[in-house]
């Protein structure tokens, strides 16, 4: 496993630096300079060239982004356009409602998804089965922020269960109990769209593993149909499963910016929308560049976990 | 008989066999039929055809079956479904129902078109990386590698408010963070089917690269190929509704499925005018349920074992 751990890394590094310039190149398509579009057009023009000196963007695009990589490899992502506050400051500020609301989700869509699955598996091609499954497209099927105003409109306008947005409430003593309120719409819909993919795997996998010798044998031992289901076949067919979640990371990381659309969640995805409306390029660089890291790093781990957990894997 | 007909006729005369012990090699048309059979089975992927082909129809018809112009401003300014409007009219005095009609038509649009150019791009990448192999594999897995890692709402959002919103815009920037998926998923079919005997046939017969790959190849991995982009017309238009409901994709006063949810942000929309946003979701809905079930009646009729 040695080799294979160091080739893995050595392969992530190359896909890093292709990251770095794809985040830049999307910036840099923008027409026109952002000084000219954000400084007020009474300030006099030699001012105005100060400011692009001194923001660097005189130089030669390749040395903008070599000024920005060197940056990068510190940990500096630049300073916003609009707050001039660093954007590590910036997004450092975001991400711990995001990870709190993507983590959660990401929890409940499993907890929802693996008995449905097993269940489904278990019993397959029944009318029980075909409902899951239905539940499941329907649970993937549907936009998210539809399902999210709608259940705004009925648990939080109509019924007044629950709070329609924010993450605290307004005065209020922001435990763990206030944000938990908050957390539970936002979670309900995200955990929805991932249970409903993760059902279809979590069945396939187990229907797999069910048609195994390995399990006619525990059958034939006399071991009730719950043991063997639970303690022979689940634990194999969880495996590919754990791949599988790491391909959920891009998209809570994308789901979440809608959800905290709807749910005023103040989080990486409202940043995101703010640094949009106000044209900040160098937040928007820096959120790209570090979703799009995270992304690799998980992918990373979970190939490492993966290699660990499953002794069937070949390394060549 | 192209080399097609061979690898689906080697498939359909291994479900014959299973089935009736035939020995007899089915035809190419009884394996067509065998698909169509296997499709209509699967109910709801039938009731999904149905109602996609309503909904294109829909959609091709806009023009002819709108009541109204969707860009026409009535004497009737938020109001209620009616006689006169179906299904009442927007703040600005537009009727919703026709607007709708232009909306599936434009969420369409994009998703047949998106689908298309990544498709194509997809498998082209997917076929020379699995077939060259080498360092020209290793360089395309690596861009593919790159391209996956950006979350897709977010890395779309952000390069199509960059570039500013048009149609085009919002089609190309969908397609660009799409084609990743369906190259790997090719270059998988084309690494196992480049051992295959009839492949290396060809080649021992010193049939041209690219005819090898497109005519012996390629249609070894349609089947693949056709599934992946049925679920992907579901999922972009769900991505371009999304953007279009954060004010990002189709800008009004161009309708869009999206656009027509963006209002309900506020309250008032929310909670006293439904039928500004109730029927464009349920129509978002649909048409993605649809797309879905079609899909998986698919991917079961079409037996993808290598799916």
């Amino acid at each position: 496993m040695g080799p294979y751990l160091v080739r893995r890394l050595l392969i992530a590094v190359p896909v890093f630096w292709g990251i770095t310039v794809l985040s830049f190149l999307i910036m840099n398509m923008a027409p026109g300079n952002p000084v000219d579009m954000f400084i007020n057009p009474n300030v006099p023009p030699e001012m105005r060239e100060l400011r692009k000196e001194l923001l660097g963007l005189n130089d030669p695009v390749y040395v903008q982004y070599f000024k920005w990589l060197a940056g990068v490899l510190r940990g500096e992502l630049g300073y916003s356009f609009s707050s001039y506050a660093p954007v590590t400051e910036l997004i450092g500020a975001r991400i711990g409602p995001t990870l709190l609301l993507a983590s959660s989700s990401l929890a409940v869509g499993l907890i929802i998804a693996i008995p449905i699955g097993i269940l489904s598996a278990v019993k397959h091609n029944t009318r029980l089965d075909y409902l899951m499954t239905g539940l499941s497209f329907l649970g993937t099927s549907i936009p998210p922020f539809f399902l999210g105003l709608g259940l705004i409109y009925i648990l939080g306008v109509e019924l007044k269960w629950l709070p329609t947005g924010g993450m605290k409430t307004l005065g209020g003593d922001g435990g763990f109990a206030d944000i938990a309120i908050h957390l539970i719409m936002p979670v309900l819909v995200l955990g929805m769209t991932i249970a409903g993919k993760k059902v279809r795997y979590v069945r396939a996998s187990m229907l797999d593993v069910l048609g195994q010798d390995y399990l006619r044998t525990a059958r034939s031992k006399g071991l009730s149909e719950w043991a063997v289901t639970n303690r022979h076949a689940l634990r194999n067919a969880l495996i590919p499963i754990i791949a599988v979640i790491g391909a959920e990371i891009p998209l809570l990381l994308g789901g979440s910016i809608i959800i905290e659309q709807v749910f005023q969640w103040p989080g990486i995805g409202q940043l995101t929308m703010e640094a949009i409306l106000s044209r900040d390029y160098p937040t928007l660089m820096g959120l790209n560049l570090v979703a799009a890291s995270v992304v690799l790093l998980t992918n990373l781990l979970i190939d490492i976990l993966y290699a660990a957990v499953d002794p069937r894997i070949e390394f060549n | 008989m192209n080399q097609a007909e061979l690898a689906w006729r080697k498939d359909a005369m291994d479900t014959e066999r299973r089935h009736d012990g035939a020995d007899d090699p089915p035809s190419f048309e009884s394996y067509a039929r065998q698909v169509r059979q296997r499709f209509m089975r699967h109910k709801v992927a039938v009731w999904g055809l149905a109602t996609t082909l309503l909904l294109l129809a829909a959609g091709l018809l806009a023009p002819w079956l709108a009541p109204y112009q969707p860009n026409e401003i009535t004497d009737a300014f938020s109001a209620g479904p009616s006689a006169d409007y179906l299904l009442g009219t927007d703040q600005v005095g537009r009727d919703v129902l026709s607007r709708l009609l232009y909306g599936t038509r434009v969420s369409l649009l994009i998703g047949f078109t998106t689908v298309a150019i990544y498709v194509l791009f997809g498998t082209l990448v997917g076929l020379i990386a699995g077939y060259y192999g080498k360092w020209i594999d290793m360089l395309l897995m690596r861009i593919t590698d790159i391209f996956l890692s950006f979350p897709y709402m977010l890395v779309v959002l952000v390069m199509v408010s960059v570039l500013g919103a048009s149609l085009w815009t919002i089609i190309i920037v969908l397609a660009l963070f799409k084609w990743p998926a369906i190259a790997m998923l090719v270059r998988g079919i084309v690494l196992s089917l480049k051992k295959a005997d009839y492949v290396r046939a060809g080649v021992a017969l010193g049939y041209s690269t690219p005819r090898i790959l497109l005519r012996h190849i390629l249609p070894g991995a349609s089947g693949a190929i056709i599934v992946n982009a049925t679920f992907g017309v579901a999922s972009t238009i769900l991505a371009e509704a999304g953007l279009s409901f954060l004010g990002m994709g189709v800008k009004s006063p161009q309708a869009s499925l999206g656009n027509m949810l963006h209002d309900a942000q506020s309250l008032t929309v929310l909670t006293e005018q439904q039928w500004l946003w109730l029927p464009a979701g349920f129509i978002i809905l649909l048409t993605v349920l649809a797309f879905n079930f079609v899909g998986d009646g698919l991917r079961d009729a079409l037996d993808g074992r290598q799916l």
